[in-house]
């Protein structure tokens, strides 16, 4: 690694360092030099087509663009002579003909690129007394508004869709001054990043379409925060007015988001003011639900948990969703062991605990890291829908070369070139421990495993690469046999060198286990004193006493159905929810009503480890209350000690010294060689849960919920000869059903699917009464 | 004196067959090259030697040209032939490829030799139907014959030639846009740098000339790059073929050495249509500034006299226009040609070739404003220079040249609302 030399140009008489061959316009705007543009963004390719960056170079006898010149030594360049000004002017000009300056009804007004430049550049008198050039509406989606009239041919949304979203979803069509961006044929766009166009389109041509006629952009205060749906943990910005979120922007970070953030993250605000939010406390009393004073409230929850604890501590369980904060995590477990009870779990959607998993797991390496391996496998992911923006990084590096594999129960529709090994549940585990095998051996499953060649290949790469690393996604997480899968992969990852990462599912799974919101370990994942229950046994074996935290039982857990019963037999549930769940109102017996997203500060933790903290963009609506503080006020009603919190920071340091020292680790040492328990040749359940189905808050979503990726949740798929041996076809209404539970969809026909399995979703409305997500289920014609 | 390089078998029989070709010394130096691995660099110099400019309309030397392809490269390299042909007034490439397409062939793969392409592309004007089976045929013959594909003549080289069709966008003539079009894309242009020589052709090192520029190769390396270069005057080597329309008598294509003096090239085309007079001259394609007729008949037909004239021979391609043609009229054409041809990404092209050509129109149809005309220079002025490609430019070239010359019928436009030329609108 040599030093890169610098080499010296001078931009309007000022001298300046730059790189050999960087571009003029990155040298100009790392030093504060201004110089306008439409077409050019630095997470791009350039398209130099929309001329306004154009200068004047030395010894150049044209205005030249500053977004596709390469500095190189000695260069001089004018930015404001009365030649490049002319240019400038000029493209100015030629852009605003036939630009409709209806900015008192556009959305981008006070934040439009063409406003801002036209104020510097622009003539007050326009010269062009033709008619305007109007482009007829089209309609691409519930999430992005299109007013084509105001678009000034930048391509950027274009070259988004080609680059980064890799979906060619808008193009150009037409020539000259017909051409125009659109989907050619009619249809939405669908890429799970589209909204990131929002931001990239300079003008108002691309606008929110949940935000469309909202509020003026000069009127919304602008708050940080983390993005509560995915590990990433993409910074964001809250944009505010009189207390209600009314739009999320990306907020940059290159080690996180770069600049992009997932549609899920961007819209998923409107699930805060859903008909459903919880905003008084409830009691249930003679089974009907009544609001509540808090006191009252808090003091029904703290005497049923006590009740329950005095008589045996050990018949209290507390689940919570690991998309709840840092701080309110670590006050649940808080209380938890202060009751004397070890059964704590976040981990709602994991079947399989036969061994125990990582007290601190992680993504094996930092988020940017992953564009730069050359081989990755990945198991039971679809990452593309589970962690976007972790995908874009693999994207990346496919583009680069890398070579991917994934081994999935469902083939998967995918932004880059990757190998997927489809088969049954079973049949994972069997590919894994071939893949396992031809990497040099493994103790689990040995004798009974095939290698195929696809398996050495596989193998043989994840070996030869420079860089490689193998993850385990949702999808392996909640599999009936993840125990032997994570043992296989970290065998693997011992015998190639490649390194072992979780893909964290929810926005603070990591966080979770740091807060000890886990039975084996206590908080900063030391090993506590008293192991206890685990999500599944928790339910299992029912408790008496159950304390729930930001969870829907119907939607959140691995299995709605025995969650269901066990939380319906309890004698006392408490639910911190920020939502009048219909599972909660079947099963508890008091509602806490808690702050949402953006209504409480707190901290998540990434799929890195990187603590990202964020204060309150809005207080909770109604009388709701952020979780830390209602959680601090139970402890001390349970006459818990040290409980006596003014800030949640107060909360966040405390869990952070108990923390000091504790490094990520994958790596386990003991290793299951279990049973496989996912049954081949009985239907099994794909239960993934969808991307717009991942928590509370996006499933109330209203316009996340019309997208496409949505509407295709809503039915089962099985590929023809499932379908054929049950005797139902496409588009038929089929009874899908789980021990006696039934719950009716449409069948699509899909050969994505395996053999021996049928797709049914979890997390989505219609599934609360199904078992388990990854269980055995029969397809039934009606 | 004409006739001497491209349309030299003109007398012939089915002078297109490959033995009509071969008859007068047709693929003799193709087989000589070959046989005798001469050096490319060799031809190279022979090329620059002779003084070969592009035919397609920039005049760039193709010597040099061929010369910034690095053979080394570890990549492939790909040869194109512009036969788009688009620019009206233009339709000498299809005489060539209609009567000696033999010389394309040969030529083609002359260079594919010269700069290390085993693929070349011959990019032909959709419209081109005809000329494209006689070329498609002339392939065919040389393939049947050992000059073309695999292992041509023994020799251990292999060159496929191809016919790619356009779809009938003027700016798929351009070379970057043409590149674009045979990779399958939207015809628009590149921005250049990187140009074509290093990053072309599904991004390899790529050479594009013009049907002309390499049909003439065949005759430059057999009869001698001094002699081509002797045919011509100083800077402008070899002859040309001048397309020539308009109201002349006998409009038509006509081979003559460059510098041949206009007033020839005219009487060739038989002068004047019956009782016209010559009013101006389009002397190279739609895009180069028009030239009054009196000026004209004292040029030579060579780039730098058309030029110190302030136009272009671009593609040579003249159009001569008597007393009843209205100017107006002839720029609002023009300009709506362009405009209807941007291909739409540079801002100053896809709104300034709309608005010029507004502004001309509503001057046409007598609604033209006192301030129209400065604004017209204003905006032509904008456009040029500062587009990726020269279509920016043809656009704005001919508006500023038409009221160079012209700038009394377009006041009078205006001020009358009716035309000064009798027989206009
Ligand atoms: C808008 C536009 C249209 C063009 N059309 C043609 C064409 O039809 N045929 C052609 O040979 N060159 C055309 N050219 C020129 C080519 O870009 C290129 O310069 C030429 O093919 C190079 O070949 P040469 O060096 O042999 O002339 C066009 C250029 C522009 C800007
Ligand atoms: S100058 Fe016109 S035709 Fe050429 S690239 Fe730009 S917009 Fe397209
Ligand atoms: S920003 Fe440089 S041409 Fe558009």
């Amino acid at each position: 690694m040599s030093e890169e030399k610098t080499i010296t140009i001078e931009v309007d008489g000022q001298t300046l360092e730059a790189k050999p061959g960087a571009l003029l316009i990155d040298v100009t705007d790392a030093a504060g030099i201004d110089i306008p543009r439409f077409c050019y963004h630095n997470k791009l390719s350039v398209a130099a087509s929309c001329r306004m960056c154009l200068v004047e170079v030395e010894k150049v006898p044209k205005p030249i663009p500053a977004c596709a010149t390469q500095v190189t030594d000695g260069m001089k360049v004018q930015t404001r002579s009365p030649v490049a000004l002319a240019a400038q002017k000029g493209t100015m000009e030629f852009l605003l003909i036939n630009h409709p300056l209806d900015c008192p009804i556009c959305d981008q007004g006070g934040e439009c690129e063409l406003q801002d430049v036209a104020m510097g550049y622009g003539s007050d008198v326009s010269r062009f007394v033709e008619g305007k050039r109007v482009v007829p509406q089209t309609d691409v989606g519930p999430l992005i508004a299109t007013d084509m009239t105001r678009c000034i041919h930048c391509t950027r949304c274009v070259r988004f869709g080609d680059e980064i979203a890799g979906m060619r979803e808008l193009g150009a069509t037409g020539r000259g001054e017909h051409m125009t961006i659109g989907t050619y044929i009619a249809h939405s766009v669908d890429s799970e990043l589209s909204g990131n166009v929002i931001d990239l389109c300079p003008v108002g041509a691309l606008t929110s379409k949940p935000f469309r006629y909202r509020a003026r952009a000069w009127e919304l205060t602008r708050r940080d925060g983390v993005a509560p749906h995915d590990s990433v943990g993409s910074n964001i910005q809250i944009h505010v007015r009189r207390n209600r979120v009314m739009r999320v922007h990306p907020r940059e970070n290159e080690a996180v988001n770069e600049v992009w953030i997932s549609d899920r993250d961007r819209f998923s605000y409107e699930g805060l003011y859903s008909d459903d939010r919880l905003t008084r406390p409830l009691i249930k009393k003679n089974g009907a639900w009544a609001e509540a004073s808090w006191e009252d409230a808090l003091e029904a929850a703290a005497r049923g948990l006590r009740s329950v604890a005095a008589a045996d501590a050990d018949q209290i369980g507390t689940l919570v969703s690991p998309t709840a904060t840092l701080e309110e995590l670590y006050l649940a477990q808080k209380i938890t062991r202060g009751l004397g009870s070890a059964n704590i779990d976040h981990r709602l959607r994991q079947s399989d605990f036969r061994s125990e998993g990582p007290a601190f797991p992680w993504l094996g390496q930092s988020i940017a890291e992953l564009e730069k391996v050359d081989a990755a496998l990945l198991i039971g992911s679809n990452v593309r829908k589970d962690q976007p923006l972790l995908a874009h990084r693999l994207r990346k590096a496919s583009l680069k070369g890398a070579e991917v594999h994934f081994v999935n129960p469902l083939g998967l529709d995918l932004h880059f070139d990757a190998n997927q090994v489809v088969s049954d549940l079973a049949g994972m585990v069997h590919n894994l421990a071939g893949i396992a095998k031809a990497a040099g051996g493994s103790k689990v499953l040995a004798g009974r495993v095939s290698v195929s060649d696809e398996h050495k290949a596989i193998a043989k790469k994840l070996k030869s690469a420079g860089s490689a690393t193998i993850l385990l996604g949702n999808l392996a997480q909640s599999h009936p046999d993840y125990s032997i899968l994570y043992g296989l992969a970290s065998s693997i990852a011992e015998s190639t060198g490649a390194a072992l990462g979780i893909l964290p599912a929810a926005a603070n799974t990591i966080g979770a286990a740091l807060a000890g919101a886990v039975p084996k370990y206590g908080a900063g994942a030391r090993p506590a004193e008293k192991t206890g229950l685990n999500a599944r046994t928790m339910l299992e074996s029912p408790r008496k006493g159950y304390l729930l935290l930001g969870l829907e039982p119907g939607l959140d857990c691995a299995n709605p159905a025995l969650a269901k019963q066990a939380l319906a037999g309890a004698e006392c549930v408490v639910a911190l929810t920020a939502y009048r769940s219909p599972s909660l109102e079947e099963t508890a017996d008091v509602m806490l009503p808690i702050g949402a997203f953006a209504e409480t500060s707190g901290t998540f933790v990434n799929a890195e480890g990187a603590w990202q903290g964020f204060g309150g963009a809005v207080a909770p609506l109604g009388e709701a209350r952020p979780g830390w503080k209602v959680l601090r006020v139970l402890g001390n009603l349970m006459d818990l000690k040290g409980f006596d919190y003014l800030s949640s920071e107060e909360v966040r340091d405390e869990l952070q010294q108990a923390c000091a020292g504790a490094r990520p680790e994958n790596d386990l040492d003991n290793t299951t060689d279990g049973e496989i328990q996912a049954s081949a040749g009985k239907l099994m359940r794909i239960g993934e849960v969808p991307i717009y189905a991942a928590d509370a808050l996006v499933r109330r979503a209203a316009a996340l919920q019309e997208t496409k990726d949505a509407r295709d949740a809503a039915v089962a798929r099985a590929n023809a000869t499932v379908a054929g041996k049950a005797g139902v076809g496409d588009g038929d209404t089929v009874a899908v059903v789980q021990g006696g539970q039934r719950a009716k969809l449409v069948l699509r026909v899909d050969a994505r699917v395996p053999d021996g399995c049928v797709w049914v979703a979890a997390g989505v409305p219609g599934s609360e009464s199904l078992g388990d997500q990854f269980g055995e289920i029969s397809l039934e014609k009606v | 004196m004409a006739n001497e390089v491209l349309f030299r078998n003109l007398d012939l029989e089915r002078l297109w067959d490959i033995d009509q070709y071969r008859s007068r010394g047709g693929y003799e130096v193709l087989t000589r090259i070959l046989t005798q691995k001469t050096p490319p660099a060799e031809v190279i110099e022979w090329m620059k030697t002779s003084g070969l400019r592009g035919r397609g309309g920039a005049g760039f030397p193709t010597g040099l040209k061929w010369s910034f392809i690095n053979r080394d490269a570890p990549v492939d390299k790909y040869l194109v032939c512009n036969s788009d042909e688009g620019e009206p007034g233009t339709f000498k490439d299809r005489d060539i490829l209609r009567y000696n397409p033999h010389a394309l062939v040969e030529g083609m793969v002359i260079a594919s030799y010269v700069i290390g392409a085993h693929r070349a592309y011959n990019y032909i004007r959709g419209e081109f139907w005809e000329p494209y089976e006689r070329f498609q045929n002339a392939i065919d013959q040389a393939r049947e014959a050992g000059l073309v594909g695999k292992d041509i003549l023994g020799s251990g080289y292999d060159c496929e030639v191809h016919v790619h069709l356009g779809g009938g966008a003027y700016v798929c003539g351009e070379e970057t846009a043409l590149l674009e079009s045979i990779e399958g894309k939207k015809g628009q242009p590149r921005f250049k740098p990187p140009f074509p020589a290093h990053v072309g052709l599904y991004g390899c090192p790529t050479v594009i000339n013009n049907t002309e520029t390499l049909s003439s190769v065949p005759s430059i390396l057999r009869e001698g790059a001094e002699w081509f270069r002797d045919l011509g005057v100083e800077n402008s080597g070899g002859s040309k073929l001048f397309s020539i329309s308009g109201h002349v008598k006998n409009p038509g294509v006509f081979e003559l050495p460059m510098g041949t003096p206009f007033a020839e090239l005219f009487e060739l085309a038989g002068g004047m249509r019956d009782g016209s007079k010559l009013k101006a001259v389009i002397p190279g394609g739609s895009s180069s500034p028009v030239i009054p007729g009196e000026i004209m008949m004292d040029l030579t037909m060579d780039y730098d006299c058309i030029a110190k004239a302030g136009s272009m021979l671009g593609s040579g391609a003249v159009i001569v226009m008597d007393d009843t043609t209205c100017m107006v009229k002839v720029l609002d054409r023009m300009s709506y040609f362009y405009h209807e041809e941007s291909c739409g990404q540079c801002t100053p092209c896809r709104e300034g070739t709309g608005w010029l050509w507004r502004v001309v129109n509503r001057i046409e149809n007598g609604e033209g404003r006192p301030e129209d005309l400065d604004l017209l220079l204003d905006v032509q002025g904008r456009i040029r220079g500062k587009t990726i490609c020269a279509l920016g430019d043809a656009a704005a070239m001919p508006v500023e040249g038409m009221l160079r010359h012209y700038r009394d019928e377009f006041q009078y436009h205006i001020d009358h609302k009716k035309c000064m030329v009798g027989a206009g609108a």
